[in-house]
């Protein structure tokens, strides 16, 4: 029994139908299952927004809470909101892929290294009486080995930091993972993003904490021990979306009245 | 006892994987710090050992020798992928935090070690059997580091609060060493010396012996 198993022609019927056996049943798992983790995936994303906010409340559930957030394309070439793209179902990720759909970066542009920019990118707001209370950015960027994606919100002065997590990484745990950690984003809180009167971003995560001695403390966060690439894989990537090709025009505008 | 029940019990303490093979330790360190995650942990774990001893005894006569081990690999990984699957989909939040570890049941060895000394040689009802056992003997370690390092570690058991923490205005002074990876080392170790107390067969015989040292010129 043993020997007759050895021969080339079972070997190779053996590999192969256990390959298509196993391809198919994986790639049914994959398929069958897409929906409930792509509802997962919303609902975490929602939640990681009311998070940025600092919106909570455990009586509701997360799609209550949700509705106070409105949601607005914005067109990152004229900075102002459009019209063109529905919110609802749009993937500022595939957009990004997309030529058509997307703004190539050139390499002194691109410090996140992020390569391509959607055109559109979705903006969340809460809104009282016509006045922005609060405004939720998605930013994203690339650390040590992986993409970071997360949020920034700002106060309804459009200059302080609100809130500031990430939502998806893989960055290595217990180094760049601590990006996670709830002391280190809370240390975002209160900082500001400009200086009085422009819009250059000036928020950065330096190296070492920030005592009573830094200069400019109010714009700087401290670093993560152990993990220097991410803490300036973030730096950057702030830099970056709070710059002039992020949204800085944009936050111009609406500073202006005319978004 | 009865062949099926000997498969299931034995692995537990008797012939526990973790304990006296020493295999699986790696997850035993990353995965326990708290209770949940530590349950569905063992959850996966206990599942892809026994199907993938199911399947791969269900087809051990056609499985050629020179293949096996590559053939028992693709069995298990497919089991592997869908597991993390099935817990993005169900448990999205213990699945955020196991990350990399579920993947990483594909190289846990109890998985490997079963199919290749088990799941081989017999039927396949006693080794879905062996797969279930194995992966008690597994779960009650892990719970047990589990339950120990959360509740010293962060005063709580499944999230839920058991000791109050002095930072919450409470009187327990949480041992943040229980929460990093090598506190698993020593109670995994705690657990081997006091389950070797209980068997004193598991005791390996030292492969040195020290030479009696009583006189100066012996020395």
């Amino acid at each position: 029994m043993a020997s007759n198993n050895d021969t080339i022609g079972k070997t190779l019927t053996v590999a192969v139908s256990l390959c298509v056996v196993c391809s198919i049943i994986v790639s049914a798992a994959a398929v069958m299952l897409r929906p409930a983790q792509q509802a997962n995936k919303d609902l975490d994303r929602k939640s990681n927004i009311l998070a940025a906010a600092g919106i909570s409340d455990s009586s509701k559930s997360v799609d209550e809470l949700f509705e106070q957030i409105s949601t607005r394309m914005l067109d990152m070439e004229t900075g102002k909101f459009t019209d063109a793209v529905e919110a609802e179902g749009y993937d500022a990720r595939q957009a990004a892929k997309d030529p058509s759909q997307s703004i190539q970066l050139t390499a002194d542009q691109d410090i996140a290294s992020i390569r391509r920019q959607a055109r559109y990118m979705p903006v969340y707001m809460v809104e009282n009486q016509g006045e922005i209370e609060k405004l939720i950015l998605p930013i994203h960027g690339y650390g040590l080995w992986s993409t970071l994606y997360g949020f920034i919100s700002l106060e309804g002065d459009l200059n302080t930091v609100g809130g500031f997590g990430f939502y998806e990484h893989a960055e290595t745990p217990g180094l760049g993972g601590e990006v996670d950690n709830p002391v280190w984003k809370s240390l975002w809180q209160g900082k500001s993003v400009y200086a009085e009167g422009s819009y250059t971003p000036k928020l950065a995560v330096i190296k070492g904490k920030v005592g009573a001695g830094t200069a400019d403390a109010e714009y700087k966060v401290d670093g993560l021990s152990g993990a220097t690439l991410t803490s300036v894989g973030v730096s950057n990537l702030v830099q970056f979306w709070m710059g002039e090709n992020g949204y800085a025009p944009f936050l111009a505008n609406l500073k202006a009245g005319g978004a | 006892m009865s062949k099926t029940n000997e498969v299931v019990i034995t692995p537990i303490f008797k012939n526990n994987p973790i304990a006296l093979q020493i295999l699986g330790v790696c997850s035993a360190l990353a995965v326990t710090s708290s209770m949940s995650v530590t349950v569905v942990m063992c959850l996966a774990l206990t599942s892809v050992t026994a199907f993938s001893n199911l399947f791969i005894s269900s087809i051990r006569n056609h499985v050629p020798g020179n293949i096996r081990i590559i053939v028992q690999m693709t069995i298990i990984a497919s089991l592997v992928i869908v597991v993390d699957q099935v817990l993005k989909a169900f448990a999205y939040e213990i699945s955020k935090q196991l990350s990399v570890f579920v993947g990483l049941i594909i190289t846990n060895c109890i998985v490997m070690g079963r199919a290749e000394a088990f799941a081989m040689k017999n039927p396949p009802g006693i080794s879905f059997l062996d797969g279930i056992g194995n992966g008690l003997g597994y779960s009650v370690v892990l719970l047990s580091v589990g339950f120990v390092r959360e509740l010293f570690g962060s005063g709580k058991l499944f999230g839920i609060e058991i000791l109050p923490l002095v930072t919450d205005g409470g009187w327990y002074y949480s041992n943040g060493l229980l929460l990093l990876p090598p506190s698993a080392f020593f109670l995994i170790g705690i657990f081997i010396w006091i389950l070797r107390t209980a068997y004193p067969d598991q005791v390996e015989k030292p492969e040195f012996e020290m030479a009696p040292n009583t006189k100066k010129e012996a020395a």
